[in-house]
């Protein structure tokens, strides 16, 4: 039998060691899976690289695990946002390493991990101080850019539902990095608002199949992130 | 000396100004900031499909207060709504149709714009700063074309319209129009040229505020004329 339910989001954590590059879903405050983030806090783990669109708002979700000391460094589109204001004092202070990636070649960066790629030519900011010490390479007349897959060791994700063998479906625009990252990482963990019989999210409709999926623990309720 | 602040349009008068330059069927990718205003305005008789880089196709306008739903939001993360034959997919998706060039045009905030198209909307260069990129560079290098929205001058009146950006690019020669709140410039070959001005600007004015040389269209006309 495949059940990968966990119990508590204490035992979701279990295993993540110091070091550990970490993928969280989300984009601004949708998708973020606020408990999950909570959970990885309490774990411990340090000197963590954690890859997200954002930097979070506010002192919660993302930001609070910026202040707890745990990253070493951020790999991030957007880091710099209304309310970012954990990012920007520690970026300041010099206590966070920042790596800026453009928000499609993130993505791809994932996806290539995922995909079994070894790298990619973009003309994703060709010329720009964003391609600096790449490789790159004229294709057709057009400038690309050698860009290298992004893999995690463990991958955070928000869905709205779940069965026990990991399959998902999301909510509205919360999906954003969720397929991608849960694909991406050795260790995909998820918080569900539902928990579903199998066979009770209909096959067409199964957005992430449960192949890429370790672990699901149910949060009925999740907290919308940038909410005290 | 820094001439007197000349106020032109709102920021939802320069939306509704570049939403009028859409044409049917197209599909437009809305950039953080200024351009997100622009799902409010669909031109009577056209339909336009608007695209958020967080996995949205068929971005409607705002939603009054009660509608608001945190999962539904734009590059700007603020509210949206979806409208009939929206459709919702993963960020990889979003992107690649960001990149393949799927998306018939971008409309884009900028920090300084040249006068040979090149874009400059990520950073300031000073290292002090932390920098924000975002979709910018997918977008400017995977859009088939590229629409600035932004205010003429900084908030210190500083021109944003230059002869070459001095801050670090995020494309080069991507942009081919530029709404203000002050005019409507075309980028072209020959040099930047004047469309439309607001009411109440005249082009010694407007050229008193940009930092490049505009010509001004023999044909041009006040925007909302």
């Amino acid at each position: 039998m495949i059940d990968k339910q966990k119990a508590t989001l204490g035992d979701a954590m279990a295993g993540i060691k110091d070091g550990a590059v970490v993928l969280i879903a989300g984009f601004g405050n949708s998708g973020i899976p606020v408990e999950l983030i909570d959970a990885l806090i309490d774990q411990g783990a340090k000197d963590l690289t954690v890859v997200s669109n954002n930097a979070g708002s506010g002192r919660t979700d993302v930001a609070k695990l910026l202040a707890s000391g745990h990253v070493r460094k951020l790999v991030c589109s957007y880091p710099r946002t209304s309310g970012s204001v954990v990012f920007e004092e520690m970026y300041s202070a010099g206590r966070l390493e920042l790596e800026l990636v453009p928000q499609g070649t993130l993505s791809e960066r994932l996806r290539a991990a995922a995909a079994g790629i070894g790298g990619f030519y973009t003309p994703t900011a060709a010329g720009t101080k964003l391609a600096a010490g790449k490789e790159t390479r004229t294709i057709n007349g057009r400038d690309y850019v050698l860009e290298m897959p992004l893999k995690g060791d463990v991958a955070l994700v928000k869905a709205e539902r779940a069965d026990r063998w990991g399959n998902l479906t999301y909510r509205l625009a919360a999906r954003n990095f969720g397929p991608t990252m849960a694909a991406a990482a050795d260790l995909t963990i998820v918080q569900a608002r539902h928990i579903v019989e199998l066979g009770g999210i209909d096959p067409e409709q199964v957005v992430t199949p449960g192949l890429f999926v370790d672990r699901v623990v149910h949060v009925p309720n999740p907290k919308q992130a940038g909410t005290p | 000396m820094k001439p007197l602040a000349l106020k032109g349009l709102d920021r939802e008068a320069i939306a509704r100004r570049a939403a009028q330059d859409l044409w049917d069927g197209a599909v437009v990718n809305l950039g953080i900031g200024l351009p997100t205003l622009v799902a409010n305005y669909v031109p009577a008789g056209r339909e336009i499909v608007y695209h958020s880089e967080n996995g949205v196709l068929g971005v409607g306008p705002s939603p009054l207060a009660n509608d608001v739903d945190p999962d539904l939001i734009n590059a700007s993360k603020t509210p949206i709504t979806l409208v009939p034959g929206a459709s919702i997919f993963h960020h990889t998706d979003a992107f690649v149709m960001i990149r393949g060039g799927h998306i018939d045009l971008a409309l884009l905030g900028a920090m300084q714009v040249s006068e040979a198209g090149d874009l400059a909307n990520w950073s300031t260069g000073d290292e002090k700063m932390p920098p924000a990129v975002g979709g910018a560079m997918d977008l400017a290098a995977g859009a088939k074309g590229v629409y600035v929205l932004m205010e003429h001058t900084t908030k210190d009146g500083a021109p944003k319209i230059v002869p070459s950006c001095t801050y670090p690019l995020t494309a080069a020669r991507v942009v081919t129009r530029i709404f203000t709140n002050l005019a409507v410039i075309d980028v072209t070959d020959g040099g930047l040229v004047v469309r439309e001005m607001a009411p109440g600007v005249d082009f010694e004015a407007l050229c008193a505020r940009t930092g490049a040389k505009l010509h001004l269209a023999s044909d041009w006309r006040q925007i909302g004329a």
